[in-house]
């Protein structure tokens, strides 16, 4: 599991090629926990199992089988634990590997409160382990990866399949609360290059806070609808048109929120519009710094990962067209389909990894 | 209060707001003589420029063969060049111009040059009451033209933020290369600007988080309408109520990358998941600071793609602001773990309406001149500060002003400053130094009545004077309380910029030369003794005399300013100063075979001898005296470009600078107290050189760890450098 600021993303690995043998000796409880996460797609409240993204039949460390992919609130951490100990998970003699903040922030709890001990992987470390693996593996059959081929002209751009073949290297933005910029040179050799706190946690808390909503799936919904151009204001605002002494087109946004400094214009946009111009916001600034980042690194190929692009092609076409249209065409913007879970994935090779002293 | 002195109550019928408090004829000085308008109107702030000529009184000395005396002191009109800007909140706009319009009598202007976002918004207004023609310049060609200016212009423009040192403000050195620079101007969006020279300039990115997002969604957030008042809220918030810190993810650091807890992971993150109310004040700060670290970062990576450390902030949203200078220049510390420094401006406010100004004046070549601020008429930063006490904004904060002089001369760097980029003119910086500020300013004050009664006696046949000694007194007295409080209104607070500001304003009043008439007996005088003087001097043996020299030199300047104690024993020892101490030892010099530039003050400062006293007193002298060089051009007198007791190497006259290189100096004497213990006391210099004085002030002494009257007599040789066949030049 990766247990992020906001959200936790687990990872669980269904064996399809169990032996009769291996079906005799699983205890009970192990049966049980595997009966409750197959057969739901949704645990308690706000747990949710993505079923569309489940990788069927894969081999994963010379065993075959399915791979779940579920997500659940950080909030709801404190009933996650409360529930391993009801269930006794500890009595399984298995390892939970985890990752993210969450790993060192609950580590106690989990020992105090569910006797597990934690193996504790570092985040990044597990991102690009898990993002190249599944990279690898394809998506049932289907490439992971994915472009959008015309990415300036919302008429004709359309989201095309591609593999990551030659991925080194790669500028990889990590975008879940914050925001994490990798230049990645091989499976082992990266580093941090910088991280911006205007993530998807500034997106929806700034959406709760402006219009009152509560998931990040209302937010984005709200913002689908909404018209940034109300909120904020343009080059074309200011100047009357282009700005060109600058090359600036008109409708290049001049200032976030700009026009909300006016009492009349605060009274007449509406929740969506403001919805709208917070995920533009963030992403263009994502976007922005992003493309510095790979025009500082000397790298063509910037790979925007991280649960704030869940169900968001807002935010991904306009990243696509950001790095396309102010790199004139040097950059390319890929995605991929299993968004947040790398970190997740990442952290179960580990547990599956063929060690000496297992 | 002195900015109730001189209250015009006589401007009925126009009338202003009731909430100015400055009398308008001080606000908008000189109209009589303006001509050439700019202006920069902003979303708030009005900024206006426009040029003048002021006629002052200078005293001129000139030399008659025929009189007894050895020359005559005229007091003449002069007319000189000045710049004023004046800033003022968008209400006053049109109750500004009225005032303008009502007070504008001789000009044969007939356009106004306008930048900024609101030109287009008030043309009319000012086309209808002015009965000029808008002329429209671009706003980002009008903000570097102003920047470049200001940087080139003002020593000290450009500053370091640091909140909890023990002075705020860190003042840089002025770079004599100001290019290339990044100016990062956060109006309501960001512009980064690469300034490569003056004409060349590109606009290599932006970021449209800026001033805007501040105010529209921190007044969407809080309900609080007004950009002061929200950086108010944010001052008092805590941002870790609403942002996601590191340690909220990790419980602690994220330590294998170096990240601390207590950093930023995401902004309000904390207001997506935690279900309750946050206060207003923590969600300014936290968007303060969301948009201070964004703005910084961008910054920082272009600064690096480009490869560029000078990076200069302005706009709206810095304006002075504490609060958000202090989150850039964190921001700016953490990205570059401390490689690029975030710069701030005194003058940001003014560098549209610098521009537009300099745009429309392009046919007087603005840019051929030095210009110098002009402390008297210039309120000094944060004057207008949102962050000040209220009750020093509702007395002056409406109105700021800027007041530039053409100087006569155009300034350069001493071409024999070892770095000019490093070279600090002056000794103690009282702006960081509490204990020397305290002692300084009590003594300025304390000599004040002095300065008033000497003023007053150098004009006796005219009454008025009295009057007008009255109106410098107060004046400096205010701006001798204003540097109590904000000791960086100026720049570094200095002994310097304190006889400075004192001489600027002795000339606001029409005091000119308050010592001409004492100076002018004194040198009658010594010149009676300087035959005998000399020729005592050539009896006594080669290492005697040196002896002798030196201490007829260093016993010149006992009388002082700073040195109150002395000053009626030693009253009379200008004359000897310089003919029967400097004098001889030029002589002496020449006498060797040495070439000698000899430098001099452009204008009067104390009792210091100017270059129009100096050539008088040279011809005489030679006349009398046969030593080879006097007549011939082996001694060359030449100005400092100063009007100063002390001296600024980075800013000497141009032909001095010139000179020097042509007779290929080598030698550098820099002599008196101003010039050799308050300034230059650490200034290293490529050739030999020689520092003398004696020091007239028992404080300093202390300080100096040494006693009363001892003598500075410093020689220093840079490594490798001796002293061969080159000039000397001597600066007195």
């Amino acid at each position: 599991m990766d247990i992020g600021g906001t959200l936790v993303k687990l990872v669980y690995f269904e064996p399809v090629d169990i032996t009769a043998e291996e079906e005799q000796e699983e205890v009970e409880n192990l049966k049980s926990i595997r009966r409750y996460l197959t057969s739901n797609v949704a645990y308690g409240k706000t747990g949710v199992r993505d079923v569309h993204l489940e990788l069927r039949n894969m081999t994963m460390c010379g065993r075959t089988g399915n791979l779940h992919f579920i997500r659940f609130p950080t909030q709801a951490m404190p009933r996650f634990i409360q529930m391993g100990r009801d269930k006794n998970f500890s009595s399984l003699h298995t390892t939970l590997c985890a990752t993210g903040g969450g790993a060192y922030k609950f580590e106690n709890e989990f020992r105090m409160m569910a006797d597990l001990e934690l193996l504790k992987l570092d985040e990044l470390d597990c991102l690009i382990r898990g993002l190249l693996f599944v990279d690898r593996m394809g998506f049932n059959g289907h490439p992971e990866c994915y472009y959008f081929q015309n990415p300036s002209d919302t008429q004709s751009c359309v989201k095309k399949p591609c593999t990551l073949d030659n991925p080194f290297p790669m500028l990889l933005v990590n975008i879940g609360s914050g925001v994490s910029i990798l230049a990645v040179y091989s499976e082992n050799n990266y580093k941090r290059v910088t991280g911006t706190s205007l993530g998807g946690g500034t997106f929806l808390g700034l959406c709760c806070l402006l219009t009152g909503c509560e998931t990040f799936e209302e937010a984005l919904e709200m913002a689908s609808k909404g018209d940034s151009t109300n909120v904020d204001k343009l080059v074309k605002d200011i100047y009357g048109g282009d700005y060109e002494r600058f090359g600036l087109q008109g409708s290049a946004v001049a200032s976030s929120f700009g026009h909300m400094m006016s009492k009349e214009k605060r009274d007449s946009i509406s929740k969506e519009d403001l919805a709208r111009a917070t995920l533009v916001t963030i992403t263009n600034n994502i976007g922005s710094i992003a493309r510095m980042c790979a025009v500082n690194e000397r790298i063509e190929r910037v790979v925007f990962v991280g649960n704030f692009l869940r169900i968001n092609t807002v935010s991904t076409k306009l990243l696509a067209y950001a790095m396309d249209f102010w790199s004139k065409g040097q950059l390319r913007a890929l995605f991929l389909e299993h968004e947040g879970y790398f970190g997740a994935v990442g952290a179960l090779m580990e547990l599956l990894k063929p060690t000496d002293d297992l | 209060m002195a900015e109730c002195v001189g209250v015009d109550s006589n401007t009925s019928g126009h009338s202003m707001d009731k909430s100015i408090t400055l009398p308008p004829d001080e606000i908008f000085r000189n109209l009589e003589n303006a001509k050439r308008f700019a202006i920069d109107i902003g979303g708030s702030l009005t900024k206006l420029a426009y040029y003048s000529t002021v006629q002052h009184k200078v005293a001129k000395v000139r030399s008659f063969d025929t009189t007894a005396k050895l020359y005559e002191i005229s007091v003449q009109e002069e007319v000189t060049a000045r710049l004023h800007f004046i800033k003022f909140e968008n209400a006053y706009i049109e109750t500004c111009l009225d005032f303008i319009k009502d007070h504008l009598v001789n000009t044969e202007t007939k356009v106004i040059k306008a930048t900024g976002g609101g030109a287009h918004k008030f043309k009319e207004l000012i086309e209808k009451k002015l009965g000029l023609n808008v002329d429209k310049e671009d706003e980002m060609t009008c903000l570097i033209k102003g920047c470049n200016f200001v940087l080139k212009n003002i020593p000290h423009e450009a500053f370091v933020y640091a909140r909890h040192a023990d002075s705020e403000f860190r003042f840089q050195t002025a770079n004599p290369d100001i290019f290339p620079y990044l100016l990062v101007n956060i109006g309501s969006g960001v512009s980064i600007v690469k300034v490569e020279s003056e004409d060349q300039f590109e606009r290599i990115g932006g970021s449209s988080i800026g001033g805007g997002t501040f105010w529209g969604l921190g007044a969407l957030l809080t309900k609080t309408k007004r950009f002061d008042e929200l950086l108010q809220l944010a001052s008092k918030g805590q941002h870790t109520n609403v942002d996601m810190l590191v340690k909220d993810i990790y419980g602690g650091s994220y330590g294998c990358l170096g990240l601390t807890g207590d950093l930023i992971a995401s902004s309000f993150g904390k207001s997506a998941t935690a279900d309750k109310e946050f206060s207003k004040e923590d969600m300014a700060k936290s968007l303060l600071h969301m948009i201070s670290n964004d703005i910084g970062q961008l910054a920082c990576l272009y600064a690096k793609l480009h490869n560029l450390s000078r990076v200069y902030f302005g706009g709206f949203f810095i304006r002075g602001h504490p609060v958000t200078m202090h989150t850039i220049t964190y921001s700016i510390n953490f990205f570059t773990k401390g490689e690029v420094q975030a710069l701030f401006l005194r003058h940001e406010g003014y560098l549209g309406a610098i521009g537009a100004f300099l745009k429309g004046a392009e046919e007087d070549n603005p840019n051929q001149y030095s210009w110098g601020e002009n402390y008297a008429g210039s309120s000094g930063l944060m004057s207008v500060s949102p962050d000040m006490n209220p009750m020093q904004r509702a007395r002056s904060g409406t109105f700021d002003m800027l007041e530039m002089d053409r100087l006569e001369r155009q300034l350069v760097n001493l071409p024999l400053l070892q770095d000019p980029s490093s070279y600090i003119p002056d000794t103690v910086d009282l702006t960081e130094d509490a204990l020397a500020r305290d002692y300084w300013l009590y003594c300025f004050e304390d000599a004040l009545d002095g300065v008033v009664k000497r003023a007053v006696a150098s004009q006796p046949d005219i009454p008025e004077a009295v009057v007008r000694a009255e109106k410098f007194r107060q004046k400096y007295r205010h701006k001798l309380l204003t540097l109590r409080h904000q000791p960086f209104a100026y720049g570094s607070l200095t002994v310097r910029s304190l006889l400075d500001t004192r001489e600027h304003c002795l000339n606001e009043f029409n005091f000119p030369d308050p010592y001409s008439k004492i100076k002018q007996r004194e040198n009658d005088m010594a010149l009676k003794h300087y035959q005998r003087t000399v020729e005592s001097l050539d009896a006594l043996s080669w290492e005697d005399r040196q002896f002798a020299l030196v201490s007829g030199v260093l016993a010149g300047n006992v009388f002082d300013w700073g040195a109150k104690a002395v000053s009626d024993i030693f009253f009379l020892n200008l004359g000897v100063d310089i003919i029967l101490g400097v004098m001889p030892f030029v002589r002496e010099l020449l006498s060797r075979g040495t070439e000698v530039v000899l430098a001099s003050n452009s204008g009067p400062a104390l009792n210091d001898v100017t270059n129009g006293e100096l050539q008088i007193l040279t011809e005489r002298i030679a006349a009398m005296d046969p030593v080879a060089g006097l007549q011939e051009d082996r001694l060359t007198l030449v100005q400092s470009g100063s009007s100063s007791p002390c001296l600024d190497l980075s800013r000497l006259d141009k032909v001095l600078a010139m000179v020097v290189r042509e007779r290929q100096t080598d030698l550098v004497i820099i002599e008196g107290m101003g010039r050799a213990i308050h300034t230059n006391y650490y200034a290293t210099l490529s050739c030999e050189s020689l520092k003398m004085a004696v020091i007239k002030n028992s404080w300093l002494a202390d300080r100096l760890g040494g006693k009363l009257f001892s003598v500075v007599f410093k020689y220093e040789v840079p490594l490798g450098k001796v002293h061969h066949n080159g000039a000397t030049l001597m600066l007195s």
